[in-house]
Order: C-alpha cells, then structure tokens, then sequence
C-alpha cells in the first residue's frame, strides 16, 4: 500500500507542477491513459482472487481518482492563466473614434408643421391641401379681392403667361385658395388647417419670394369670434410652450374677413434680446376674423346659416420666433452647416400627449 | 398716414395724453408706426443770451462767448460769423447728445481758450441743411427756456399704417373721428361754411366724357379767385407740413396738401392766367403727354382722364397736376380743382405711369363723395385768408353719385357672431359717434352708412365697428367646442406618406432641404423642363424664373454651394413639389436626394469606400418601403430613368408599366453644367404613384405568423453568366426554383477577372431553404440545388462556376 500512496502523491505533486495544458495532458495520458501507470496497475488486478481484487481495486480506484481531480483543478488553473493572456493581448485602445453613423436631420419647416399638425389636430382640424399654381378665381376673386383693389396689387402676385382665352395663372400668394377649394368641395361643419409654399414677388432681408403659411378654417353654424380667440389663444400657449403667454387682438382689414384681426403675443426686448412672454411690448404674428359672406356665398354656403373663423400665420416666422434663428433666408440656402445647427432628430416626433 | 398730436386737436377736443392716443389707435385698427417727440429729444437744448462775444486772441475765425443760459454764466468758443454780442441762441451743455453731428458734448480748451458747451446752428439740431451760423431766436425769446417750445417744434409727430379699406383716415379728421367714438373726447364740428362768391367765374369746367365714361369723373367743381398773392405759408402749417415730411413750397400748393391730409381731400389750383379757355375732364389721346409737377414728362394713353385746355392736357386726373399750369410766385389768379374720380381708374393710371401721389393714394382708395362739395369751400376760406384776394360762385360740371346706404344690425349678432355682449342701446351710440344715422325699433337697428365710410357694405360691419369701438380686448376667449371624443387621424394618406418618407430618409443619414420652386430656364432645361406655361411673366429674378420640372434642379445647385463652401460630403433630400403643367394636377410630390463626396465620415479600421449608384437605390427603396410599395416585388428598367441620368448608371423603380421611382448616377453633362465634381447619387420617388392599401382600415391587420420548429439550410452557389444578364433574373430564378422551400436569396459575391473569361460575370449566392415539416435530407438538399441549378440556366443560360 505504501507503494500506492507513493504514486499517488507522486502524480499529485507532478499534476501540481505541470507548466502548460500540453504537459498536463502528458501526464493525464502517463497516468489514466490506455499504457498509464494507474490503468496498467488496473489491469494487474486481474491477477488476484475476488477478495484481494476488490480491496486493491478500491485503493488504486481512490488514487486515481485523487489524480484525476488533481489533474482537473490544474487544468482549471492553467485555463483561466491561458485566458488572462490572451486578453491581455487582445487589448485594443478604446479612444479611438466610433464607426460612423451619421443620421440626418429634419428642415425646421417640415417639423414646424408637424408641430401645427399636432396641435390643431388636437382641436379636431384636419389637414388638407391645394395646388401651388392657381386661377384668379380661387386666389383672388372668390377671396372677396376685386382686380383693382389696393390690396391686391398689395400682395406682389407672381403670373403665369396668359393663355389663350386671356386667362393668367398665379403662384398662390397666400394658402388661403384652400378654404376656396375645401368649401366648393364638400359640406360644411369645415374643420381645417392648410400648411403649404406660397410666392410672392418680393425678396429682402426680412421677405423671401417663397415662404410657408398655415391657414387655418372653420365653419358651422355657431363659432364666433370669442372661439377665434379661444383657439389662437390654446394655439400659441402650446406652441411656445408659455402658459401664460398674453394675447392681443387689434382690429385690421383683410378683404376674406369681416370682422377682421390683427394678433400680437407679449414679448420682451430689453437689451436687444427678444424673449416671447409676458413683457412690455407685442409682437405680431398672425392675421384671422371671421370669413366674410362673400366669400361663404361664392363657394355656395349660405351665409345666413353658417359662419366661422379663418386664420393665417407665417411658418418661418413663428419657427424664427420659437428657435431664435435670426434671418430667413437661409431657411432655403440648405447650407449643412444650418441645417445641422437647426435641424430636428427625425426620431423626434411632435406630439400633444408626448409634449412638444 | 402723419400727423402731428395739436393738429388731431384741431378736430378733437380731449383731454387724453399723447401716451393714451397713442395706446388706443392700434386698438382701434389704427396700427401706430411710430411717435416722435422732438420735445423729448431737444429738451437739453434751451435760450441762451450771449452777453459777450469778443475775438479768440490765437484764432481769426473764432470767438470766445460769455452765454448766460439762465443758469449759470459760461464760456464758450465758438466760429459762427453770427455769434456777437447781445444776440439771442440755443445753447447745448456739456454732455448733451448733438443730433445732428451724433456726438455727445464734452468741455474743451479750443487754441488756449476754455469752451464749456456750444452754441448751435439749425443742421446740428437736426433741423435743417442750414449751417451758415448759429440759430438766432427772437429777443424776446425767455431766457433758459426749452428751445424746442420756443421754436415750435414741441409738437409730437405719430405715424400710423392705414389698411386699404379706411379712406377716412387718410385725413386727421378722420382719425380724430375714431377717437371721440372710442372715449377720447369730442369730434370737433367742421367749418364747411359756403364762402360767398363775389363775381362770375371766367372760365367753367366741361366734361367731355363719353356715356360709358362718365362715372370716371362723374362731378367736379371749381372757384376762380383773383388777386391773390402767393408767398410762403403761414408758419403754423408749415411747421406742420415740414413735421409730417413735405417740404412747404407756397402758400397755394401748400393749402392743397394741407386739405389732403387734413380732410382727406386731394385739391389742385392752376394757375388761371395760364389756362386758355374752359378746363375739361376728358380721356387722353394716344401720344399726348404731359409735364408733371414732380418734373417728369408722361406719355398718356387713352385710358387715362385728364384735366386739358387748349394747350392739351394740364393734369392727371387723381393723380398729378402739370408743371405747366401749376402756381408759381407770380400767381395773382388762381382757379380751383375739386374733382371725383373713379378708384380703379386712378390705381390703374397710377400703376400704368408710376406715380405714387399722395392724391392717387387717396382716390384710389375712395373719397367721400360729398367732399366735392364742402371742399370748395374749406380751400376758398384757406385761401382767402392766407392769401387774400376774392374767390368767384362756384362752377360744378356733373353730379355727385348718390351714395344711400341703410343696413340692418340684429343687435344680437354682436354676440352670436363677434362672440361679445354690447346693449342694443350702446350699439346704437357708437354707430352714431361714427357718424351713421341710426333709427332703432327695439329690434333692429338700422344705419344709414355715411358718405365717407364706402367700406361699410353689410351687417358684418357693422358688427365690426361696434366691436373695434368697444374693443376688442373685451372678446371673450372662448374653447373651441369638440367636434369629437377623442382627436382622430387628421392626415391623408399623402400626408402620411411625406412624413414617413422624411423620417425614413433621414434615418438613413440624408439631411432636409427646402428649397425654392422656381430655378433659372436654363437649368430647367437640363431636367427637360422650361416650357413656356410655366415660365414666370414677372420673376424677381431671371434665376428664380422658371417652375421646377424636378426637385434635383434646386438640390442639385445646393450641393454645389456646399461643396464649394468646403463641405463636399453631402446627403440632402426634399419631399416637395416638381410642377408637370400649369393645372392643379400639374403638381407632383416628390422625394428626392442626393449624394456627393464621401458616403460616411472616414473611419480608421475599414476601407473607405466611393459613393455609387446602389447608395441611391438604397434611399429610393427606404423611401418606398416607408411609404408602403411592394419592394420585395418591384422591377428595376435599366433604360428607365430620364435623360439627367447616366445612361448605363441609372434605372427605375416600377410595377409593370407604373415607375415609382428613378435612381442612380447623374449624367456627367449635368454635373459640369452645374459645375460640381461628380460622382452625385440621385433619386427621385414619385409618392402618389405608390399604390394605396388595399385592405380597409389601413392595411393593419397582419397575416397569422407561422414559425417552422426545423433549421433552415444554407448553400452557396456560383454561376457563370453572360454580362449583360441581370442580377434581378438570376435571383428570381433561384426564389422561384422552389417556392416552399425557398425562404431567401442573397447575392454576395460579383466577380469579373482572372478566372472568369472577358464578357462574363461570376455571381454568387447564398440560398436559405426553410422545412415547415420535417428536416431536410441529404437527398432533399441535393434535388433542390438540382431544381436551382437548373431553374437558373433556363432563365439566365447561367452556368454553375467550376
């Protein structure tokens, strides 16, 4: 027996010592391989009677076994040192950039109006929208704008060449051709809002020949001014995110409405820094009243039956307002860098419920 | 529209300041533009006796004052010819802001000599061109007063923007009218006293106008005065007319441009010696023309109404008296012109010769008829008073238009359309305040609309009135009721569709452009567009002329701005309009991008790769899978794309006959005429050529799912193909060998080189097999790579590589 506890610490103390996992299998193979020292003893047993056999069989059986979970908690040993190296090599120098990925982003425009969109729809206004390229009837004529009143030569109207029953075709002026074309297509109650281009013939540091407005329509039988300004009022707290942010109507002229309104927001500017809130002065942004008879009349609707509100407001400019960007003409330059600056996260949807 | 605050006090008695005018006319829809209070500005400024002037000892040209401004006793250098001893000026101290000169005064040593303050002329007061001296007042002039109240000017100027349908207060009258009504204070009554004629004139007017032209002067009327003597003004108006920005010119034109912004009533004086025969409102002959007041000579056409002699045309009707005729220092004789033109006559005579005359302004917006009338008058007793002499009867040709205007107010329409409460009674009062006769029933209001307020055509306006009187701050802000519980889709499909294909662009890292509608013809050209119908007649420029045939043709111009401004990696798109023909389904809505320079920023571990016409497919298949086409089943024509494409780099997108998309590389022709180092990427998605879901509600529901519990197989095939074979057929051909077993095809590999002879291609695929009921067999695998090898042939004439 001393000559198995000799091979067993013999084997443990080699298992203990073994460098690497090519010499730990060496000497697994040495010892619990077919030719090994503990499988040949194993084979030696056959030798003996049964009663012998078995006492030497559980003895050589604890040897190997001790050398077996020898070889086992080494091979561990030797896998997790493996591993450390390995990692140690395959160290990379994370402060190198990331892969580029760049997303792109949305015109301050399109999200201004999907910012509208949420809003007004909110309010139970639907979106709807009309050509670029209109007849003097729905730009002018049924808006109440006779041909030689000053406020059609007011509008620097954009023309087409004359076709050949004399007729010219203007670039909307204004997006207010839409309540036209709305009205003559369907039956009132009318709940809409138009985004859209308009033109008009004039180009500076503060007017652009191109420009985006949202007109706004209803019809029914019984809004009145009081809901004009119940809706403009919500409109422009939520979209300038100023709770208390005051309102003023002024009395005005647009030859569609009657009466008709010019609207103001509260504003700071002291120091030269515009802030939108309460403060000493106004600012205008927006022009609506109620639409007037004719107009009603020449789309077929009865004005003694129904009536309602018509508004309309410039898009650059409440976008100018909200997000301080100073000048509109880059709005249609798309220098990247401006657009990178002032841009919207597509992932960034405009949403009542989610806040805008 | 100026005026000056005393002159509206001239109509209104008030007791209001110049702060609570100036707060109630923007609400009266009397927009102020601004208000200046020259008082305020010159209050440094104030009389000064200058007790001694003697000469500077180191300086010819200069003096050295003792002032006494009232308070102190000062010295002061100064090289006025006038400054001398016991004269009477204005003094500005040290620290005052000169206006004039824009500097702030400090206190000096001038050659040796202490100067505290200056003495200053009219230019450095901001008053006038004069600089030969110093302002010299009157010696009764009271020492250490407001210079600005000794000289008149304490007068606040406002300015007001008037909209085009309030003629009325084109006159301070007017304004002053709106006032009263609105509680500040009481309309002046107006002296239109008829000043007693004293003799016949010698000339009359004559109409010589057609029937159908009469209503283009339908009355005018007219007085002769003689003996007049036509020197400058008097002070008071002219201090008003400098105020407003006219330059006081004589007594005579000055009294009619006085009238015009006083009463809104445009007059004319000729003088009568040169007058020959009986003045006649009459339509211009072809190629007659006429020199104008303000110098410039006119070619007349037969549209336009002019006032002639028997020397042709003295005036424009409404618009510009004649330089010829016009009154001159010499003038003893003088006979008057109050005229009623038509409005859209004189706007379109106006427009048609360029003249923006205060009198065209005026008429063209309308006048009170009656003025015609009451305007003989008020410039007969001016001009007899300022300029003396005798006026004759008055002469008249035609007859003032009737104007009878009565509308029904239902007092509650206040409420039921202005949203805001006023008493039937206060209804009542303010459209009388306005000048309306009101009878009232107890039910119904009725209003007689008076002459001057032509822009009162319905009820509507008269709601209007009663609310702008009241104020419009007193509208209730009221909720628009709900139309519905809950808010519901609000968006068209097209709606829809621009909003995803935005996103989904942009997820693919293309930034949004808006850009204009309109380009050069010559670019338009390039993308096959520039027809003359929708060619602009009055661009503001010839490079914003023409409406775009693509959105490419602004895109395009943008990525060379920004590749020239140092930026050439660029990804833009935009989903807008590109205009087919002038109709309102001539629009299409477009997404459309590009790319240039480097697809990605660079990147340190990988290969950078060169943009080419499969990144513009991608974005045009992103673009239509976001919309909702059937990608998995569109076509690719090579040959369809248009011509700004390059021919054998370029293709469409399409269901059979129906393209909804063109990609690819545009054509190098382009590119140089733009002037833009290619290659640029493009496509363009037609949105509403995309079919509509065909399933109600949208399309939302999704088919039943159906998971195979048995692993898919892959194997790689090669085949060798003629080059001009597409990749489509061979990929069709293997998704069609088996179409159960087949659940995908990706090609991996295109191989042209050694190995592969000239004129052939090698494409490689990795075809996924999908069991839904049993594992595949060896055997199975084996007879469907048969089928696929097979099916391919047939279809391409590919064979398997070697």
């Amino acid at each position: 027996m001393e000559d198995l506890d000799q091979l067993q610490s013999d084997l443990v103390a080699r298992v203990a010592e073994a460098a690497d996992l090519a010499s730990l299998d060496g000497l697994r193979v040495s010892a619990l391989g077919k030719k090994g020292k503990i499988t040949q003893r194993m084979k030696g047993l056959g030798g003996l009677d049964p009663e012998a056999r078995k006492s030497a069989g559980q003895a050589l059986n604890l040897v190997k076994n001790a050398v077996a979970e020898a070889i086992e908690a080494r091979k561990g040993e030797l896998e997790e040192a493996e591993l450390e190296e390995r990692l140690k090599a395959e160290r990379v120098d994370v402060s190198l950039p990331a892969r580029p990925d760049e997303i792109g982003l949305l015109h301050p425009v399109s999200q201004t109006i999907e910012e509208l969109i949420a809003i007004f729809g909110e309010m139970g206004f639907e979106v709807a929208e009309g050509p670029h390229i209109e007849d003097d009837f729905h730009n002018f004529t049924a808006l109440n704008i006779p041909p030689e009143h000053p406020a059609r030569q007011e509008m620097d109207t954009f023309y087409l060449p004359e076709d050949e029953t004399g007729e010219r075709k203007v670039l909307r002026t204004h997006t207010s051709p839409v309540q036209i074309r709305t009205m003559q297509a369907g039956e009132p109650p009318f709940r809409i809002i138009v985004p859209g281009r308009t033109f008009r013939a004039d180009h500076d540091a503060t007017h652009s020949p191109m420009f985006h407005q949202v007109e706004g329509l209803v019809i029914d039988k019984s809004t009145h001014m009081g809901h004009l300004k119940g809706t403009l009022t919500a409109f422009c707290r939520a979209y300038f995110g100023i709770d208390d942010l005051p309102l003023r109507f002024r009395p005005s002229f647009f030859p569609f409405t009657e009466p008709s309104a010019e609207v103001d927001i509260g504003c700071s500017k002291e120091g030269g820094q515009l802030k939108i809130g309460a403060g000493s002065d106004w600012l205008e942004i927006l022009g609506c009243g109620m639409v007037h008879p004719k107009v009603l009349a020449n789309c077929g609707i009865d004005p003694e039956v129904y009536q309602g509100y018509a508004f309309g407001v410039g898009i650059e400019r409440i976008a100018m307002l909200k997000y301080g960007m100073p000048d509109l003409r880059p709005f249609y330059d798309s220098d990247l860098r401006w657009l990178k600056h002032y841009g919207f996260s597509p992932l960034d949807v405009p949403s009542m419920v989610r806040g805008l | 529209m100026k005026f000056t605050f005393s002159w509206l006090k001239d109509h209104l008695e008030t007791s209001s300041s110049l702060e609570e005018i100036c707060n109630a006319l923007p609400m009266l829809g009397l927009e102020v533009e601004s208000v200046e209070d020259p008082a305020r500005d010159l209050a440094a400024f104030t009389v000064a006796h200058v007790l001694e002037a003697t000469p500077h000892p180191n300086a010819d040209r200069l003096r050295v004052c003792r002032v006494d401004t009232g308070g102190e006793v000062v010295q002061v250098v100064c090289g006025a010819p006038n400054a001398r001893t016991g004269m009477v000026g204005v003094f500005a101290p040290t620290g005052s802001y000169i206006p004039g000169t824009g500097i702030i005064l400090k206190s000096g040593v001038i050659r040796g000599e202490e100067s505290n303050g200056m003495l200053v002329s009219e230019r450095e007061m901001g008053l006038s061109d004069e600089h030969e001296g110093i302002i010299e007042l009157d010696d009764s002039a009271p020492l250490g007063a407001p210079m600005a109240e000794v000289m008149g000017l304490d007068d606040p100027v406002i300015e007001i923007a008037i909209t085009p349908d309030r003629a009325d207060c084109l006159g301070v009258r007017g304004v002053a009218r709106d006032l009263a009504a609105a509680g500040h204070g009481t309309l002046k009554p107006l002296d239109t006293k008829t000043v007693k004629g004293t003799f016949e004139s010698p000339i009359v007017w004559r109409r010589d106008l057609s029937e159908g032209d009469q209503h283009l002067c339908p009355f005018v009327a007219g007085r002769y005065f003689r003996g007049v003597t036509n020197g400058p003004s008097p002070d008071w108006m002219q201090r008003r007319l400098k105020a407003i920005g006219l330059r006081p010119i004589s007594a005579l034109v000055d009294i009619t441009n006085y009238v015009t912004y006083d009463l809104c009533r445009p007059l004319h004086v000729f003088d009568a010696d040169k007058v020959v025969g009986d003045p006649t409102m009459r339509m211009a002959t072809a190629g007659e023309e006429l020199l104008a007041l303000d110098g410039e000579n006119y070619q007349l056409d037969e549209s336009m109404v002019v006032i002639a002699d028997e020397n042709g045309p003295e005036a424009i009707g409404g618009v510009m008296g004649g330089e010829l005729s016009g009154c001159s220092a010499e003038t003893s004789n003088v006979f008057l012109e109050v005229a009623l033109f038509d409005q859209v006559r004189v706007a379109t005579t106006g427009r048609k010769l360029s003249i923006l005359s205060d009198a065209r302004y005026r008429f063209e917006r309308g006048l009170d008829p009656q003025s015609a009338l009451w305007g003989t008058e008020i410039a007969a007793k001016l001009i007899l008073e300022i300029c003396g002499g005798e006026t004759s009867h008055v002469v008249s040709g035609g007859e003032i238009p009737a104007f009878e205007r009565e509308i029904t107010l239902r007092p509650e329409r206040v409420a039921s359309l202005g949203g805001m409460e006023v008493e039937a009674g206060d209804q009542a009062k303010i459209l009388r305040d306005l000048g309306f006769a009101v009878e009232e029933d107890g039910e119904r209001i009725a209003a007689k609309v008076p002459t001057w307020r032509a822009d009162v055509e319905s009820e509507a306006c008269l709601v209007e009135e009663v609310m702008r009187i009241r104020g419009f701050e007193d509208i209730p802000q009221t909720p628009l009721p709900r139309n519905r519980d809950l808010p519901a889709g609000v968006l068209s499909l097209s709606q829809r569709r621009e909003a995803l294909a935005r996103r989904a662009l942009a997820r693919r890292g293309v930034n949004e452009a808006v850009t204009f509608s309109f380009v050069p013809a010559g670019i338009a050209k390039l993308f096959q567009g520039g027809d003359k119908t929708l060619t602009l007649v009055n661009p503001i420029s010839t490079d914003l002329a023409v409406m775009r045939p693509s959105i490419l043709a602004t895109l395009l111009p943008a990525a060379a701005r920004n590749s020239d401004r140092g930026f050439g990696d660029v990804a833009l798109f935009e989903v807008g309009p590109a205009y087919r023909d002038d109709t309102p389904d001539g629009q299409d809505q477009i997404a459309a991008g590009l790319r240039a320079g480097r697809p990605t920023a660079a990147f340190w571990g990988g290969s950078n790769r060169v943009l080419d016409a499969f990144d513009a497919k991608g974005d045009a298949l992103a673009a239509l899978e976001a919309v909702g086409a059937p990608v998995e089943n569109l076509q690719v024509d090579p040959d369809g794309a248009p011509s700004w494409y390059h021919p054998g780099r370029s293709g469409a997108l399409c269901l059979g006959p129906n393209v909804m998309a063109v990609f690819g590389e545009l054509h190098p022709r382009v590119l140089k005429a733009i002037d833009i180092k290619g290659p640029v990427l493009a496509f363009e998605v037609n949105l509403a050529k995309v079919p509509a879901p065909k399933a109600k509600g949208g399309g939302k529901l999704r088919p039943a799912l159906s998971l195979s519990p048995f692993q898919p197989v892959k194997r790689d095939f090669a085949f060798l193909l003629d080059d001009e074979v597409p990749a489509e057929k061979l990929i069709r051909a293997a998704k069609g060998a088996d179409k159960k077993l087949v659940s995908g095809v990706e090609l991996f590999d295109l191989y042209q080189g050694k190995g592969v002879e000239p004129g052939k291609k090698s494409l490689a695929i990795t075809v996924t097999l999908q069991p839904t009921d049993k594992t595949l067999t060896d055997e199975e695998i084996t007879a469907v790579s048969t089928k696929i090898v097979a099916q391919v042939a047939k279809a391409t004439g590919g064979t398997l590589r070697a």
